[in-house]
């Protein structure tokens, strides 16, 4: 009986893209065929951290059956440019290492055969031979004059080393009441996508030249088109990438896509044959991207009331083996808020990206943020102690409270009410409670530890902040970068069904399900009427060098491009609706219920008016495009390029996260188990609550891995000692049990059309350092300092058996 | 990750089986939980995989004269389901940690013995109840304790040629009481250190017998009769058990858990699983 009532019960799925993905009808890169006679890749690795290749021997594993082609070094150098980077850096990057291999997992050559074990038969027999030099895996070893150097041309291992200074930095230092410095190390960690990298790629030889037809599932920044272009040697033109429209997850990780989508053209030039290669969860762990590890010095200059008055900061990024673009942008993303939500005017940076024998780093959620924050946080919480203030009074004192309120390095916070979201958050958290459970747990000897995190979260990237990393006297005239522009297009069809083609290349965060509604609700019509096409192809779909899905910028730049295409839409409608409704002017038209109406209550259907434009275009005033189709682009002018003296407003908009997290540790087992988490968050105007509780749930997650479960790590030898999930430790449900409220404020951005702002990344830059701060606050009383995660029961071991002998 | 070429046979009778293993270069195949991945990943190259699980007698799961005796092809999950597993109460509350529910929905009883993991569970409640494994190969059928069927990390006194039939664990017996406990990185991975206790009171609810297995801790599960250990430190054990760590706890360590957190884990764990096996003795005692 009770199989009957489940079998009968609607399931109403909260997205439009839910009920084709739980029944199996996604339709991912692996899943699509799109070239017959597509063979398959794969590729051979470097099994050493750094070595010169002596020789790479192709001949046994070109010799086996039902193999087409392989390539190697050679093929390589021959035939491909170094990727243009973001610097001036001597650090030529090829998909492949030619001279040399840089850190373990490194492409060296690539088989096509029939099938993939086939491939991978052949790609045994491949022979490097390696001359193998010493190692160097930490940002700060990398910096020692007797470190192994990875490109000998650039004569050190720094990529980029760039000092700015904003405002008295030196006075305020000096006459600080107290100076307090901490040392942190924020660790290497990444996002580990459900799907792995997926590429097909097919070399044209035509009579304008080469070109090349490729698949992938890369979301952007779409600025690495004309970046692999530049590799290939060919015009961006002649590149013409495909995206599903289901992507399984990335946060970031699969922007670093681009060189295997080189790297399979070149093997298909050789093969003769479309190629295709699907990245395994090995490649995935050893080889395609995570987030950069960063060693960091943070002071502040702190009044005898609390106030800071000015910070200076030392950022190292270990961006891996290459200056993979788009690092070295880690350092950047957070330059105009890298005094997070406090007044502090006085600024000095020093930010260095240093390569070291290991996997290429770049975007991964939070991108910088988590970073930025665990030294600033951390460094909050030292001040705290140093003046004798509470946690939370401390930050309190020292909010930003006007807005817009402009950064000492140039950025604009377009709109906040950071004391009310803390307000909320210490309420909501009910931190009396906490701080009797802390209170109780000391007098029985445990530990518990409540732990503070303010973080500003940036969305919608400025690529401007790119140049920084290149000094303002060398950047050339006229070749300024700036701005995050997106583009949507819209079509009303005859029968008035809308249609919002996005081009946004979402990996599972219901772009479509959003844009639905914005599109919906702006031109008065019910769901039913509008639909999504989630396609990119750069033939067709409009794109810029800005187009992607990364730093959250859905939310206040795709749905506001679709509010622009909505009103030319609507405009036409409405002019052609006045044909319909006799001596009616269409700007007193409104667009409502599927209906266009007049002030005086009459009114025709929007699809008979859309019908109109189609069928009698003839009757439309002149003036009147007989067109319902609108590209539309936002492209706000507040994001400009950098300014000589080196500011700049790095992102459009800025959210807000207030954090508290509570955590009680086993004082025999030492493990940690997360108490209660309250989290409030500021995105400006609530597009979706259910998408957007979704992307603090996961974000939250997210920071939970890094903060206690995942970390790349090495052994001194420079081989990975974390590249499989049996060592790579991602936190599951099981792990993510605790109690959990989260609350919004809402302050709208002025900025954006809707007032919407990101939300895809804040507690990932969050969490990492409250749960930080918690754990300090439980082991203070036993003189335990905390400065780098992950934080786990060997870590609490070593640290308090380090101060037992101490 | 595509595992190199390997031819793959099913057969239907024991016999068979033998004779496929014959040779040395099969692999028996039951779960594949862990063989899988091992192939997939080229560590291992059998020639021929010999699927055991269309043997009808590698399939029975029941009590026997001997106790709960348990068949090679039998899954963890069904053991987790099976009524009659009850009257071994360690495997109850063993299994929960074995993997993920999803990983015993194929994984084998006998195939967690056979794998060998000096961190697995069920290798350390083997042997912590004296267990019986049995094994059939080329010179006939034989039968080993399951301290003595382990012989070191992922190595067991089985030869290439052989298949273990089955795993017969004692059932309970009056004035038992069990423990068990494991801490891991996360739930469902192996254990950084885990202890498996059976305490046996008599009358008077003194201690009689008390043995206590850990495991990842060494390179396989360590087994210890703690009878007078738990006689004289009832009170408080932690001394007496942290000492124990000393003389178990001897593997290397890794990035999750040092030689020395190990020891403050086992420890712990001991202490706590001999005083919570010691009361439920007790309880059981006085409810019977």
């Amino acid at each position: 009986m009770s199989d009957v009532v489940e079998a009968t019960r609607t399931w109403v799925p909260s997205r439009d893209e839910d009920a084709a993905l739980v029944t199996g009808r996604g339709a991912f890169l692996d899943d699509l065929d799109p070239l017959p006679g597509t063979l398959v890749a794969t590729v051979v690795r470097s099994t050493r951290p750094h070595a010169r290749l002596r020789s790479v021997d192709l001949s046994r594993a070109r010799a086996h059956p039902g193999v087409a082609a392989v390539i190697g070094p050679e093929e390589v150098r021959a035939a491909l440019r170094p990727f243009p980077l973001s610097t001036g850096a001597v650090m030529p990057y090829l998909p492949t290492g030619v001279d040399k291999v840089r850190f373990v997992g490194e492409p060296i050559a690539v088989v096509v055969a029939s099938d993939r074990y086939v491939a991978e038969d052949a790609a045994e027999l491949v022979a490097v031979e390696y001359e193998e030099l010493g190692a160097v895996t930490a940002a700060r070893a990398a910096l020692e004059p007797d470190a192994p150097l990875l490109h000998e041309d650039a004569g050190s291992n720094v990529a980029t080393d760039r000092t700015f200074s904003f405002g008295p930095v030196e006075e305020r230092f000096r006459d600080a009441a107290h100076v307090v410095t901490g040392r942190y190390d924020f660790p290497r960690y990444s996002s580990v996508p459900m799907e792995c990298y997926s590429v097909i790629a097919q070399w044209l030889e035509g009579d304008g030249g080469p070109s090349v037809e490729c698949w992938a599932n890369f979301h952007g920044p779409f600025s690495m088109v004309p970046v692999m272009a530049g590799a290939l040697g060919i015009p961006t033109s002649r590149v013409r990438l495909h995206v599903p429209a289901d992507i399984g997850g990335s946060f970031g990780i699969k922007a670093g896509i681009y060189p295997y989508v080189v790297l399979m053209a070149l093997a298909s030039k050789h093969a003769g044959t479309p190629v295709r290669w699907a990245e395994d969860r090995v490649e995935h762990l050893m080889a395609s991207s995570t987030g950069a590890d960063r060693a960091m010095t943070f002071s502040a200059a702190v009044d005898a009331d609390g106030t800071v008055t000015a910070l200076r900061t030392d950022l190292i990024d270990n961006v891996g083996a290459y200056l993979r673009p788009p690092e070295p942008s880690t350092l950047y993303r957070c330059y105009g808020n890298i005094t997070g939500p406090y007044r502090i005017d006085a600024v000095e940076i020093r930010a260095r990206a240093v390569v070291t024998n290991t996997m290429p780093t770049g975007l991964n959620r939070g991108f910088g943020g988590q970073q930025l924050y665990f030294g600033l946080e951390r460094l909050m919480d030292a001040v705290a102690a140093a003046t004798g203030l509470d946690v939370v009074e401390v930050r309190r004192r020292n909010l930003v409270s006007a807005f817009p309120h402009e950064t000492a390095t140039g950025g604009v916070y377009d709109s906040g009410d950071y004391a009310a979201a803390l307000d909320l958050v210490v309420k909501n958290a009910d931190l009396a409670e906490l701080e009797r459970r802390r209170e109780a747990a000391r007098a029985a000897g445990a530990f518990y530890g409540i732990g503070t995190a303010l973080v500003v979260d940036p969305s919608g990237t400025n690529i401007g902040y790119v140049g920084l990393a290149t000094p303002a006297e060398e950047r050339k005239p006229g070749r300024d970068k700036s701005g995050s522009t997106e583009h949507v297009r819209m079509s009303v069809d005859l029968q008035g069904i809308v249609t919002v083609l996005l081009g946004s290349v979402p990996q599972g965060q219901g772009h479509a399900t959003v844009a639905r509604k914005v599109a919906a609700q702006r031109l008065g019509l019910p769901l039913e009427q509008v639909r999504v096409v989630v396609d990119m192809d750069t033939a067709t779909t409009p794109w810029t060098v800005t187009s992607g899905s990364y730093s959250s910028r859905f939310a206040p730049l795709v749905t506001s491009a679709v509010v622009a295409a909505a009103d030319t839409i609507a405009a036409t409608v409405k002019a052609a609706g006045a044909t319909l409704l006799e001596g009616a002017d269409p700007g007193e038209l409104t667009l409502l219920d599927g209906k266009v109406v007049h002030p005086d209550g009459r009114a025709v259907a929007f699809r008979h008016a859309a019908g109109v434009v189609h069928w009698d275009p003839a009757s439309l005033p002149d003036g009147v495009p007989a067109r319902l189709y609108a590209e539309a682009e936002f492209s706000p002018r507040e994001t400009r390029a950098a300014t000589a003296d080196d500011r700049i407003n790095s992102s459009l908009c800025y959210g807000f996260v207030a954090e508290i997290v509570a955590v009680r540790i086993d004082p025999d087992t030492l493990e940690i188990t997360v108490d209660r988490v309250s989290s409030v968050h500021d995105a400006g105007t609530v597009l979706d609550q259910t998408l957007l509780d979704g992307q603090v749930y996961g974000a939250l997650v997210h920071g939970l891995g890094g903060a206690a479960y995942e970390e790349f790590t090495h052994a001194d030898s420079g081989q990975p000692t974390a590249a499989t999930f049996l060592d790579y430790l991602c936190p599951t449900s099981a792990e993510a049990g605790f109690d959990l409220r989260t609350d919004h404020v809402v302050t709208p951005s002025p900025l954006t059309p809707l007032g919407a702002k990101g939300c895809g990344e804040g507690s990932s830059m969050s969490f990492p350092v409250a749960y930080a701060n918690a754990v300090a606050d439980a082991l203070a009383p036993h003189g335990i300092e905390i400065t780098r995660l992950p934080l786990h029961g060997e870590v609490l071991h070593r640290l308090l058996t380090e101060k037992e002998n101490s | 990750m595509k595992a190199a070429p390997f031819a793959y046979v099913r057969p239907g009778r024991l016999d068979d089986v033998l004779g496929e293993l014959a040779g040395g270069d099969g692999k028996v195949l039951a779960g594949g939980q862990s063989l899988v991945p091992v192939l997939a990943m080229r560590l291992g190259r059998p020639g021929t995989l010999v699927d055991i699980t269309a043997v009808p007698e590698l399939a029975s799961v029941g009590p026997d004269q001997h106790g709960y005796r348990i068949g090679a092809a039998v899954r963890q999950r069904a053991v987790e389901h099976d009524p009659a597993a009850r009257a071994v109460p360690l495997i109850g509350m063993a299994m929960p940690f074995v993997g993920h529910r999803e990983l015993r929905s194929r994984g084998t009883v006998c195939g967690s013995l056979a794998h060998a993991d000096p961190a697995a569970e069920l290798p350390a409640v083997a042997c912590c109840l004296q267990a019986t494994v049995e094994l059939a190969g080329p010179a006939g059928r034989r039968r080993l304790p399951a301290e003595e069927f382990v012989t070191g990390a992922m190595t067991t006194a089985a030869c290439p040629e052989d298949v273990v039939v089955a795993v017969t664990f004692p059932h309970a017996r009056p004035g038992e009481g069990y423990g068990f406990a494991e801490i891991a990185r996360r739930h469902g991975d192996f254990a950084l250190a885990g202890v498996v206790t059976r305490v046996r009171v008599g009358a008077d609810g003194g201690v009689t017998e008390a043995r206590l297995t850990g495991f990842g801790i060494s390179d396989r599960a360590v087994t210890r009769d703690v009878t007078s250990l738990l006689a004289e430190h009832e009170d408080d054990l932690r001394p007496a058990t942290a000492a124990l760590a000393e003389d178990v706890v001897d593997t290397g360590g890794d990035t999750h858990g040092s030689t020395g957190y190990r020891r403050r884990l086992f420890g712990v764990l001991a202490a706590r699983e001999l005083s919570r096996a010691l009361q439920r003795a007790r309880d059981r005692k006085e409810g019977s």
